[in-house]
């Protein structure tokens, strides 16, 4: 309990460090964002979008926070490739909350397209940095706020097309320094709480402490804008992360985003990821969400139709096992009549895997001529492995077609009888089920060449042969 | 090629093999017939290893292999095959990776290298003009959409990729039109070699008459309570079993 003591504390004590370390329009927000996360605190899981991950839970540990700033010494094309390998020139990094100045050229970019960093557009940060992702209405959204010193900001300007997809390897790397106790969590109780975690002698030659990052990306899109983002999220080292992460996307009037997020971290991450969209009328957008290896992973999605004649496609793949845990929370809200929103979520629960998926549509008064269609389906390996799942309607207009449904199950046994009589083992007929499975989600990205890469590694990850992110040296 | 016997066989409490004797030889042909739920298809279930079915009793081997000790895929790899009765649908696997995967399996178990993609296309295309089927059904998930007809051919195209020792063929002939009938006939046939057998499970004689197995058995109440040549169906397609069962004192 009260896991939000301890950042509490921590931004009274680090404000002026912090506030010294980040760009005035970052900051604008930030003792709000504090008041707010004071109020609020983490949800417990008796708040009905909390049910299936303890917040509390996942936030008590004592990570340290890089809040002064401290250069992490890394080079990411060095240290680093991604799985999916580069679509295009157009290739950045994010190390942990910062993003990677570097003097790589990159592919030519239309006039006036901005892919950089929060620090340097404070104009556009002040018009549209927590408009959408409120401080007051969530507790991780309000502490990603109060404690983000950077973070990413793509702009499209009206009519332009972004042809090459936009590639964003996210990558968690401790810093090999220790990090100044000043930047440190101090935890309420820590000595009872966390023997280890403090003062011994073990601990005092640990050089790369457990750490936390808050991370921050604003998408906008003006009038007819188009572009195609994909972030992959890994981890460059073997240690405890917890990363937040807040996306605020404006999708404007006829408008198209494809945004594909992909984790491909350890055991030991946490990730709490809340996305937000907005869009204007008669845009386009197509969110994806994969996630191949993790540890705790909670990704929400808020999307709203605010223009009419606006639609959404929502996919999501997730493979987990040991013990592993995924949910995914949406929230489809159409303000406005004439918009379609879809949905597909998959799962391939191993092991002791825990999967999630609670999404809800509302369409509110008004909004006659929606078409919106929620499906989640889900396959359980082992009898341990558990899937809640959570499809929900809102309706509050008489004229609109929506459904819903889900399914947990497990692989055909007819079907593998079937496969072993033509003499395939059994373990590969069941990962022909599997992928079968799995496939019909991957096969509706648009990504060309990220759904040829995902059919590979998802064959890969179901063989085993795919253990945590391959990409990163550090970890093999 | 197969000796079974008293084989003896349940579904969860009820038993349905009763001591099932059979030899077939290489390059024999071998009927069975008999009235609704006397044992025919588990009597195929069983030989090929599905799981559902639990042998109480009895022995049986292939080319001088312990059947019974063989997981179903490796019966299949020493040459078994079995044509559904209903072939399963396998949504999202495509005709042509499901081939594949049975192909290269089987080469691994014989410790052959996997075919290659033209070797494997090439045979592929051979294989389904025996039975005419369309080549648009290679690219479509296994059996998905597929009419009755379609499948049964497809079964017989699996037969003809995998080459078999001894084919198992339960009601291969149901549910199929007159020319369908005659391309899955005229299939089997040209499959058939003196090394090769084949076991055809069927309620007509019209099969028979096309694929021309040397004995017929009928099986009856988990029991095969006789056997004779080809004339033992035609008796059967006129007659009924009804004196087949007042020979074996059953009224």
């Amino acid at each position: 309990m009260n896991s939000e003591q301890q950042y509490i504390e921590l931004y009274q004590q680090a404000r002026e460090m912090i506030f010294s370390h980040a760009p005035e329009a970052m900051n604008a927000v930030r003792d709000e964002a504090f008041e707010n996360f004071k109020t609020l605190g983490f949800p417990s899981r008796k708040v009905e979008r909390y049910k299936y991950t303890d917040m509390q839970k996942l936030f008590e540990p004592d990570y340290g926070v890089n809040l002064s700033r401290l250069q992490i010494p890394v080079d990411p094309y060095e240290a680093f490739h991604c799985d999916v390998p580069n679509l295009s020139t157009s290739l950045y990094f994010v190390v942990n909350d910062m993003f990677y100045h570097d003097e790589k050229p990159k592919g030519h970019l239309p006039e006036g397209v901005v892919i950089g960093s929060l620090r340097d557009y404070p104009e556009l940060v002040s018009k549209y940095y927590t408009k959408q992702a409120k401080t007051s209405e969530d507790a991780v959204t309000a502490l990603n706020t109060m404690l983000a010193q950077d973070g990413m900001l793509v702009y499209v300007p009206k009519n332009v097309k972004v042809d090459r997809a936009i590639q964003v390897i996210n990558i968690l790397k401790a810093p090999t320094l220790r990090v100044k106790s000043d930047a440190r969590i101090s935890s309420s109780e820590p000595e009872v709480a966390r023997p280890s975690a403090k003062a011994t002698p073990q601990n005092a030659q640990r050089q790369v402490p457990d750490l936390m990052v808050n991370r921050r990306v604003l998408i906008v899109l003006e009038e007819s804008a188009e572009i195609k983002m994909l972030f992959c999220d890994h981890a460059a080292d073997d240690r405890n992360f917890l990363a937040t992460q807040v996306i605020e996307a404006y999708v404007g009037e006829n408008a198209s985003l494809d945004l594909y997020c992909m984790e491909e971290t350890h055991h030991k991450n946490v990730r709490v990821s809340n996305v937000y969209i907005d869009q204007q009328a008669n845009s386009r957008v197509n969110h994806n969400v994969i996630t191949l290896h993790n540890g705790i992973t909670r990704n929400k999605l808020d999307l709203t139709f605010s223009g009419e004649g606006a639609e959404c496609q929502c996919y999501g793949c997730v493979i987990a096992d040991k013990q592993q845990h995924v949910d995914n929370n949406t929230l489809i809200t159409h303000q406005v009549p004439h918009c379609t929103s879809q949905e597909l979520y998959k799962y391939v629960l191993d092991d002791k895997a825990v999967g999630a998926f609670a999404g809800r549509v509302l369409v509110e008064h008004g909004a006659q001529k929606t078409i919106s269609q929620m499906t989640n389906q889900n396959l359980t390996a082992t009898k341990e492995a558990r899937m809640y799942t959570q499809p929900m309607l809102e309706i509050y207009a008489d004229d609109v077609k929506c459904a819903h449904g889900s399914t947990v199950g497990q692989l055909n046994d007819a079907a593998l009888f079937y496969m072993r009589q033509r003499g395939i083992s059994l373990n590969e007929a069941k990962l022909l089920l599997q992928n079968a499975f799995i496939n019909e989600v991957i096969d509706h990205m648009q990504l060309e060449p990220l759904r040829d890469r995902l059919h590979y590694l998802v064959e890969k990850r179901f063989r085993g042969e795919l253990n945590k992110c391959s990409g990163c040296k550090l970890c093999k | 090629m197969l000796e079974v016997r008293n084989l003896h066989a349940r579904i969860g409490d009820k038993e349905i093999l009763k001591g099932i004797d059979l030899v077939i030889n290489d390059g024999e042909t071998h009927a069975i017939m008999g009235p609704n739920g006397s044992g025919k298809s588990t009597l195929s279930a069983v030989l090929v290893g599905n799981p559902l079915y639990e042998v109480t009793e009895g022995e049986a081997f292939f080319n001088g292999k312990n059947l019974l000790e063989m997981k179903p895929e490796d019966r299949a790899h020493e040459g078994l095959f079995l044509s559904f009765q209903y072939p399963v649908e396998i949504p999202g696997v495509s005709m042509t990776n499901f081939m594949k995967a049975a192909i290269n399996e089987k080469r691994k178990y014989q410790g052959l290298e996997p075919m290659n993609a033209a070797e494997f296309l090439k045979l592929q295309r051979e294989k389904r003009k025996i039975v005419e089927l369309d080549s648009k059904l290679a690219n479509r998930s296994v059996n998905e959409g597929f009419s009755g007809g379609e499948k049964k051919r497809n079964e017989i195209f699996q037969m003809a990729m995998l080459e078999p020792k001894l084919s198992i063929l339960d009601e291969t002939d149901s549910g199929l039109d007159v020319d369908a009938m005659r391309i899955v006939a005229e299939g089997v046939n040209k499959l058939q070699t003196p090394e090769t057998s084949c076991i055809v499970i069927t309620h007509y004689d019209r099969l028979l008459e096309m694929i021309k197995p040397q004995f017929v058995h009928v099986l009856y109440k988990g029991r095969i309570v006789k056997t004779g040549g080809p004339e033992l169906a035609k008796q059967i397609q006129e007659h009924g079993y009804d004196w087949i069962k007042e020979e074996i004192g059953e009224e």
